[in-house]
């Protein structure tokens, strides 16, 4: 038996401890935001907070979840109420096949709990785990800004590399 | 015994300074900042790939910043040094410095106005530069972009930001003179000695230090620190199981992965990325010349009979987090164990006597460097709790290295995710 939280609500399960979080995630509980990529750790499309630290889902087996607490996409926001991050997203319309877009939304979020006023080298190292194969980053990075309360604009950004 | 030559030391050091502060070294009067033009093609590419050799990107720049402007943080056990910009700025940087203030500093530990510098600035190996390397090198500064910006002060607590009481630490640790070629080696053998002893200073980090953060001589690249990382030994009993050959020791040099030895991470990555623009030969050389030092496997302790307790094959949960958070990529089923997940067994650091290095690929992981493809290895940090990492720490050094759990491991994980928690929260410059 495993116990642990889910978007602050216990949660506990008898699946084999060497189960992956995503699996359990998706199947048991029906929160398909976190999505399978690479199930190696080498894409991010799978990544959730775990005690406010973004990690992949995909790696993470059940044992090294006792007693902690776990945040989905889903626990951030709704589609009629969705998160201020989440909302940053759909701002920028930041999705184009929306695959990834799950994974860079939760890191994001991991990103602000450490820091909430990243520098713009700081937004870019630290999404910089996540793959995005459409080729929206710079929608991405938009999405991210506007999530710091940043300026949004590439215009912007660049002016910040600059003077840095 | 120990104390009383320590004590020694230390008062002939600070004799030393007080005499070297009467005598003090003389300024070197400023030029006219030379124009690029006046320095030849070839002088100026030469003097960039023997930057490269030296690493001078790596400490006169800060992460994200302009190049060779300084301000990078090293940290000593005695404070912080931020280096120097070396950008040919006529007021920040060394604009106005002449050929040969610049040669002196390079091979005398001195700026130009004569006072002495710290030796994180390595001229200790930079003494045996030879003239014509000085020369390029001086060509390639005096033909960058200067940029205006000033070093941040020292961090240092007194006497140390004294300046003259380096005099007193020249006297005991700096010996200076060019290189001399070995008569019986080969020229290619003669060119590695020069550049690992000199310019490319391996030692800095490879050789241990005394107390005094000098390196001591006598255990020339026998494993020393950098960083908050170990520098394994590259001479004598070396931490990795699998020996060396020249092509698996170029090709890790210039950031390559290798099956047995992975891939140049932590303090060594830039110099890797760094020796993959030079040219082969200059590689080539440096594999010549340490190679031979290289015996591996021979200093491994016979696996010790670990019980379960320590982690032994009773410990389930440590073998659980194994298959989970690594053997996707590193057990032999893998498919990723051919492209960049190597065998753990294999490994200098689930081998090296400390966890340092272990536990900051564990937690922060390996990126590639920016803008390159490479290994990538997810950093663990979020994702382990202090004690799972001991119970994973405790199974891997059973399972994969059939050695006893570290002593150091607690100590060693709250200084990592320390420093890890410091460099989120450094400001860029």
């Amino acid at each position: 038996m495993t116990r642990f939280t889910v978007n602050d609500r216990p949660f506990s399960t008898e699946t084999d401890v060497e189960t992956p979080l995503l699996y359990v995630l998706r199947n048991e509980l029906e929160l398909n935001g976190a999505k399978f990529g690479c199930g190696l750790g080498q894409c991010g499309a799978c990544t959730v907070l775990l005690d406010g630290e973004a990690v992949f889902s995909c790696l993470i087996p059940l044992a090294a979840l006792e007693g902690r607490n776990v945040t989905t996409l889903e626990g951030l926001g709704t589609i009629d109420d969705p998160g201020p991050v989440q909302a940053a997203f759909i701002e920028e319309q930041a999705a184009q096949c929306g695959y990834c877009i799950p994974g860079m939304i939760m890191r994001t979020q991991g990103m602000l709990n450490r820091n909430p006023a990243p520098s713009e080298r700081e937004i870019r190292e630290h999404l910089n785990p996540n793959l995005c194969r459409c080729g929206t980053h710079m929608r991405i990075l938009r999405a991210a800004r506007r999530a710091a309360g940043k300026p949004a604009g590439d215009q912007a950004a660049l002016a910040e590399r600059s003077a840095t | 015994m120990k104390i009383l030559i320590s004590a020694l030391v230390v008062i002939v050091v600070l004799a030393g300074a007080a005499l070297a502060y009467a005598l003090g070294p003389s300024a070197i009067a400023t030029v006219e900042r030379p124009m690029p033009e006046s320095f030849s093609g070839a002088e100026v590419k030469r003097g960039a790939e023997l930057a490269r050799l030296g690493y001078c990107n790596t400490c006169h720049t800060v992460r994200g910043g302009d190049p060779y402007a300084g301000g990078y943080a090293i940290e000593t056990s005695f404070g912080t040094i931020y280096s120097t910009n070396i950008t040919p700025d006529e007021e920040t940087g060394i604009g106005r410095w002449s050929q040969e203030a610049f040669s002196r500093s390079l091979r005398e530990g001195l700026d130009r106005e004569g006072h002495h510098l710290y030796p994180a600035f390595p001229y200790t190996h930079f003494t045996k530069l030879t003239d014509q390397d000085a020369r390029a090198l001086y060509a390639f500064f005096m033909t960058r972009t200067p940029i205006r910006r000033s070093p941040r002060e020292n961090d240092l607590p007194f006497p140390l930001n004294w300046r003259p009481v380096l005099a007193g630490w020249k006297l005991f640790f700096f010996d200076s003179g060019r290189f001399e070629p070995d008569g019986n080696a080969s020229d290619t053998v003669n060119h590695g000695a020069y550049l690992v002893e000199g310019l490319s200073h391996c030692g800095a980090c490879h050789t241990p230090r005394n107390f005094l953060q000098a390196e001591k001589r006598d255990d020339f690249l026998r494993g020393g620190e950098a960083e908050g990382w170990t520098a394994p030994a590259i001479a004598g009993d070396l931490p990795t199981p699998k020996g060396w050959t020249e092509a698996g020791l170029k090709s890790y040099l210039t950031g390559s992965f290798t099956a047995d030895h992975g891939v140049a991470a932590g303090p060594m990555q830039p110099v890797a990325e760094n020796l993959a623009a030079v040219p082969a030969a200059d590689v080539e050389a440096i594999a010549a010349y340490v190679l031979p030092k290289m015996r591996s496997g021979a200093g491994k302790l016979a696996p010790a009979a670990a019980t379960s307790e320590q982690g032994g094959n009773g410990n389930d949960e440590g073998r659980v987090l194994y298959a989970g958070l690594c053997a996707s990529c590193h057990e032999a089923s893998s498919p990723a164990r051919r492209a960049h997940g190597m065998n753990l067994a294999d490994s200098s650091a689930l081998n090296e006597a400390t966890s340092r290095n272990f536990v900051n690929f564990v937690l922060a992981g390996v990126q590639p460097p920016e803008g390159r493809a490479g290994s990538f290895m997810p950093a663990l940090a979020g994702s382990l709790t202090d004690e799972q990492l001991t119970v994973l720490a405790a199974y891997l050094r059973h399972a994969k290295a059939g050695l006893r759990p570290w002593d150091d491991l607690g100590k060693t994980i709250s200084n990592v995710r320390e420093t890890m928690r410091r460099a989120d929260a450094e400001p860029q410059r």
